[in-house]
């Protein structure tokens, strides 16, 4: 057959990837960056390192480069450094700057992964972290916790991490669990129960802010987002969270990968969808839950991370998933910076900035239909 | 077809023994949708090296019976056996190494270019970490060129034509290399040339590379040139199953496709429907 279309003038490749048609540059970078995962993952892993000395070093208090370095390697590495800097240089690093800018990683990868593992199980480019109401779920916990006049700590953890991780897991669990019940196609159902659990969820809210009085700043303070509140403690407990969830779903990027084509297809090519959906849908659900716990609501970083990632190396799960951990991190230590330089003003202000603009322009690539 | 592509060991079937691969061993299957049967009592076996073309009206169930076989829908009743065991023992991942199936035309949610969608083919056997393999890369490579694809690489899937999609995603069931390939309607959106040539390239995959084929057909001309064994449904039961000429004889068009038999024209079994076991 192929000799037919030789003969006819069509160009046979022999391997793939090589001999690609001229047809546009655009599509051949994206190929000779997706053909080096490896050099894209180490170049973010620097950038990633880089934002991190930047985000430990700027704020209101700056803290010379060097000295930054020097700190870190102290304290991190146990690297035997003459010491350049004061007590109170080393304490603003390491007991506010060094847990602020690592949770603002550990968000941003956990939202960029929970993302893609959405928008990836939903076969939905607009599905982000949220978008089975978590959060909606967390805010209406959290919003509860201000109106309960218990002000109990545990490890660092007052009753509004608590009810808002409850409140994000909840959601999830009520919309999985009422979608099974409708009729529609499974994955259409879950978005439609998402939307109308949300909505509901969203009518709560409004009724606790109402009632909330002079607690209405601190509800406000939780929906916009922020890392100003972060400490080694509450770190301690969202990372192996994030992070143990996110590495369950990157070993699991083969029944994305399959999910690409449908559910029906993928289940021609050996994915046990049934399964690989409800625990993927698990798995993100669990990052999405803990990050929103000690961050707050922070759009679009879930939402616009894995776009880019896939805009340069294609839809491959496998490369998506661990390129956009690193983008997200990367993009949400940035945009804390960027808050924290323009003094003090909530991230999800400089992601939605950012990220809003983006959604849009998305919009408008958008060739194709979606399901829903 | 092209002398120019060797059956390469990565396109050859292997995962499962070479004897039984590629079998289909059905036994009274009956299937049933919201209790109403679609397929009623069927016995269909299949052996290795076969090439078999199932043919019927509307609703006579034969893509109920692919998906059957398949594993998508459970049997009421019966039994369906692939390569010697029951497909009710078979995990999802053991099916696929041993059936392929070239799918629907799917609602794509990524840009996703024609290799990404050759490349998911290798799905079963890629390495759960690593993903694909040289040879892995290399089966890609030989099914987007047997498949005469090679013109679309690089292009977004998403902007084909359904008839060059309908090619990309056979390239993929290709690269899957299972011993048994299913199709339903594989020509459906091709030209008159792309039809003959996946006939031909079906014909090649079953004669070169042993892969027993089940194809669900509209064309009985086709059917009749290309397919030695001829299985015809209706209203869920297999009514006719034989060589062209025997199966799709005039009695039988006029009773189960209600049509006058001159309509159809003469059903030339070609030279070549006889290559097959």
């Amino acid at each position: 057959m192929s000799s037919r279309v030789d003969a006819a003038g069509g160009p046979a490749a022999s391997v793939v990837g090589a001999a690609l048609p001229a047809r546009r540059a655009g599509s051949r970078l994206r190929h000779a960056l997706a053909r080096r995962p490896v050099a894209l993952a180490a170049s973010g892993g620097l950038g990633l390192l880089a934002m991190l000395v930047a985000g430990v070093a700027a704020g209101s208090v700056a803290v010379p480069i060097e000295q930054t370095i020097a700190i870190l390697g102290h304290h991190l590495l146990g690297l035997d450094v003459a010491q350049t800097w004061t007590a109170a240089q080393a304490t603003i690093v390491m007991e506010l700057r060094l847990p602020r800018v690592l949770t603002a990683m550990t968000v941003g990868l956990g939202l960029a992964v929970a993302g893609a593992t959405f928008q990836g199980i939903l076969r939905n480019p607009l599905a982000d972290p949220y978008v089975l109401g978590t959060a909606s779920g967390a805010a209406l916990g959290a919003a509860i916790a201000v109106l309960i006049p218990v002000r109990a700590l545990v490890l660092e953890f007052g009753l509004i991490h608590g009810l808002a991780f409850l409140g994000a897991l909840g959601a999830v669990v009520l919309v999985y669990r009422l979608s099974r019940v409708s009729g529609h196609g499974q994955m259409t159902s879950l978005l439609l129960t998402g939307y109308a659990v949300a909505s509901l969820l969203a009518a709560g809210l409004a009724m606790a802010m109402y009632l909330s009085g002079a607690g209405l700043r601190q509800i406000f303070a939780y929906l916009l987002g922020g890392f100003d509140a972060a400490t080694w403690g509450r770190l301690a407990a969202a990372m192996p969270l994030v992070l143990g969830a996110s590495v369950l779903i990157m070993l699991r990027a083969r029944s994305l990968n399959g999910l690409l084509l449908g559910e029906e297809a993928a289940a021609h090519l050996g994915v046990d969808v049934r399964r690989e959906r409800t625990v993927l849908l698990g798995l993100a659900s669990l990052a999405t839950a803990a990050a929103v716990t000690v961050s707050g609501l922070i759009g679009f970083v879930g939402l616009v991370a894995p776009h880019v990632v896939r805009l340069v190396v294609g839809p491959n799960a496998r490369l998506v998933l661990p390129l956009a951990a690193i983008f997200g991190a990367i993009l949400m230590v940035g945009a804390d910076l960027a808050a924290r330089l323009v003094g003090e003003i909530p991230v999800g202000v400089v992601t939605a900035v950012v990220g809003a603009p983006f959604f849009l322009v998305l919009l408008r690539r958008a060739r194709t239909g979606y399901e829903l | 077809m092209s002398a120019a592509t060797a059956p390469s060991a990565a396109t050859a079937p292997s995962a499962v023994a070479a004897s039984t691969a590629g079998t289909v061993a059905i036994e009274g299957l009956t299937v049933a949708y919201r209790g109403r049967p679609v397929l009623r009592d069927i016995d269909l076996a299949i052996a290795p090296r076969e090439r078999v073309a199932l043919v019927g009206p509307n609703g006579a169930g034969k893509s109920t019976l692919l998906r059957a076989v398949a594993g998508l829908v459970e049997p009421a009743v019966g039994s369906i056996r692939l390569g010697g065991a029951s497909l009710r023992s078979l995990d999802r991942l053991s099916i696929a190494r041993r059936l392929a199936v070239v799918p629907q035309l799917p609602m794509l949610p990524f840009a996703t270019t024609v290799e990404d969608v050759v490349a998911l083919g290798r799905l079963p056997h890629e390495h759960p970490i690593r993903g694909l393999r040289p040879a892995d890369r290399a089966a890609v490579a030989a099914a987007i060129d047997r498949v005469g694809v090679g013109h679309l690489l690089g292009r977004d899937a998403r902007e084909l034509s359904l008839g060059e999609r309908q090619l990309v995603l056979l390239a993929m069931a290709v690269a899957q290399a299972a011993p048994l390939l299913l199709l339903d309607e594989p020509t459906v959106h091709l030209d008159l040339r792309h039809q003959v040539e996946v006939m031909e390239l079906l014909v090649d995959l079953n004669v070169r590379d042993g892969t027993t084929i089940l194809a669900v057909l509209h064309d009985l001309r086709l059917a009749a040139h290309f397919f030695p064994r001829v299985v015809v449904l209706d209203h869920g039961r297999r009514v006719a199953d034989d060589a062209p000429r025997a199966a799709l004889a005039p009695d039988r068009i006029r009773e189960t496709f209600g049509v006058d038999p001159a309509h159809v024209g003469e059903l030339a079994s070609s030279p070549q429907a006889g290559d097959g076991p």
